[in-house]
């Protein structure tokens, strides 16, 4: 069957996308822009920030448009009263969050923006649930999936318990996971995450092996739209990687779809698996949004960010083109130059109109 | 020896080899690379040291023992079974 990535530059729809921060901790927003762009997509592009020092922000050629969204904890309605404002000064079709914490806000607010004509590619909530990093453990091992033995603790004594089983990950809900080689690490960062992310803490058997992840678009009746999986090269001491390869694993692609089948996941996420030294695939985490890699995957032939522009939209979507193994990325970072009147406006109106 | 697996590698000739299964890339020497795309295309032991031994001066008992740690090293990575 003939595939080809999707040709955007006729498309005339404006497209919002979140998280524009690199930096140490990169949010997925600028790379997915990119991938936009890269399929010739002409159109202007928003960004909605939380914060007026991410860095996409000062970019000159990367968004038209930058708001100002209130925290997701400000809840539904005032994240849909912001919304409903930015569509009154320049319509929306299709939005792209990228951060874990506000998915679940967009797809319960799916009805509402639909009614604002606004268009998503999101799982059902059901769907969303079921992928918690509290809920893997029990959902997948009945079903042929291995997970890592894991336990929810809300109490540091839990910990002490623990001690014969360390070397241990240490999970917060939502973000942050570390090693820790004993009980004295595993209380420090039990207290660190626990004072961000607050309780339940997870966790989790370490599994000695080789880490993959892999962004997958799934369209929401247990198929695959694209898949394109990497091992990390280089991984920073917050464990982000910051250099990876494209490999072309057939288990891998066995584990992953039996994943997406099992879920039938609508939109974007990335599987973050351990092949252990005894040859078995584990799912470790299931995030809910491209991960901040993503255009590796444009890079190695599979323009992902742009099929969904595309299904958000549901536009007709040819079959993507397969990934090429080998293709490398590398993250590079770089000082923007711009003036401090762009952190002045969008500091002080919430807002910035380039274009 | 199961050699089969070294089909999938990726070799290029300054010796970087890539294994896109397992995502791994490895360096090897002039020699070592001859050998791995020897290996590759289906060569038994006595095939290849026939073709090194043409190639470079090198005696037998020297060809075989190095032959053997480089098998030993290539199982150890799991590329062949040896």
């Amino acid at each position: 069957m003939l595939s080809q990535n999707p040709d955007l530059s006729q498309l005339n729809a404006t497209i919002a996308v979140t998280g524009l921060k690199t930096g140490d901790n990169p949010q997925p927003g600028v790379p997915v822009i990119r991938s936009i762009r890269a399929a010739g997509f002409m159109g202007k592009i928003i960004g909605l920030v939380y914060d007026s020092m991410e860095s996409g922000i000062y970019l000159e050629d990367l968004v038209d448009q930058v708001y100002q969204m209130p925290y997701p904890s400000a809840g539904a309605e005032a994240f849909l009263s912001r919304i409903e404002y930015i569509v009154s000064k320049h319509k929306i079709d299709v939005i792209i969050p990228t951060l874990d914490a506000e998915v679940i806000l967009y797809i319960r607010l799916g009805d509402e923006l639909s009614k604002l004509g606004i268009h998503t590619y999101l799982p059902t909530e059901e769907c969303f649930l079921l992928r918690d990093k509290t809920k893997l453990a029990s959902y997948f091992p009945p079903k042929g999936i291995a997970v890592p033995e894991t336990s929810l603790i809300s109490e540091p004594s839990q910990v002490i318990a623990s001690k014969d089983q360390f070397p241990l990950m240490i999970k917060g809900r939502y973000y942050e996971a570390y090693k820790a080689n004993n009980v004295e690490e595993g209380l420090k960062y039990y207290y660190e995450i626990e004072s961000r992310w607050g309780l339940p803490i997870i966790l989790q058997k370490l599994i000695p092996g080789d880490e993959y992840n892999i962004v997958i678009v799934g369209d929401g009746e247990g198929g695959i739209l694209g898949m394109v999986p990497q091992k990390k090269l280089v991984i920073t001491d917050k464990g982000k990687g910051f250099g990876g390869v494209v490999v072309n694993n057939p288990d891998l692609f066995d584990f992953a779809h039996k994943v997406i089948s099992l879920l039938k996941w609508r939109g974007p996420c990335e599987l973050e698996v351990m092949r252990g030294f005894d040859g078995v695939y584990y799912l470790i985490e299931i995030n809910p949004r491209f991960p901040a890699w993503v255009r590796l995957a444009e890079g190695s032939g599979q323009n992902q960010p742009a099929a969904v522009v595309l299904k958000a939209l549901g536009e007709p979507l040819e079959p993507l083109p397969a990934c090429k193994a080998g293709t490398l990325f590398i993250r590079h970072a770089e000082d923007i130059i711009a003036d401090v009147s762009v952190m002045g406006q969008i500091s002080a109106k919430s807002e910035l109109i380039r274009r | 020896m199961e050699t089969s697996l070294l089909q999938n590698l990726a070799m290029n000739d300054n010796g970087f080899i890539f294994d896109p299964i397992s995502g791994y890339s490895y360096t090897s020497n002039e020699t070592g690379l001859i050998i791995l795309k020897l290996l590759a295309s289906g060569l038994d032991k006595a095939e290849i040291r026939a073709q090194i031994m043409d190639e470079y001066e090198v005696s037998a008992d020297n060809f075989d023992s190095d032959f053997e740690h480089y098998l030993l090293m290539l199982d150890a990575l799991n590329l062949v079974e040896y």
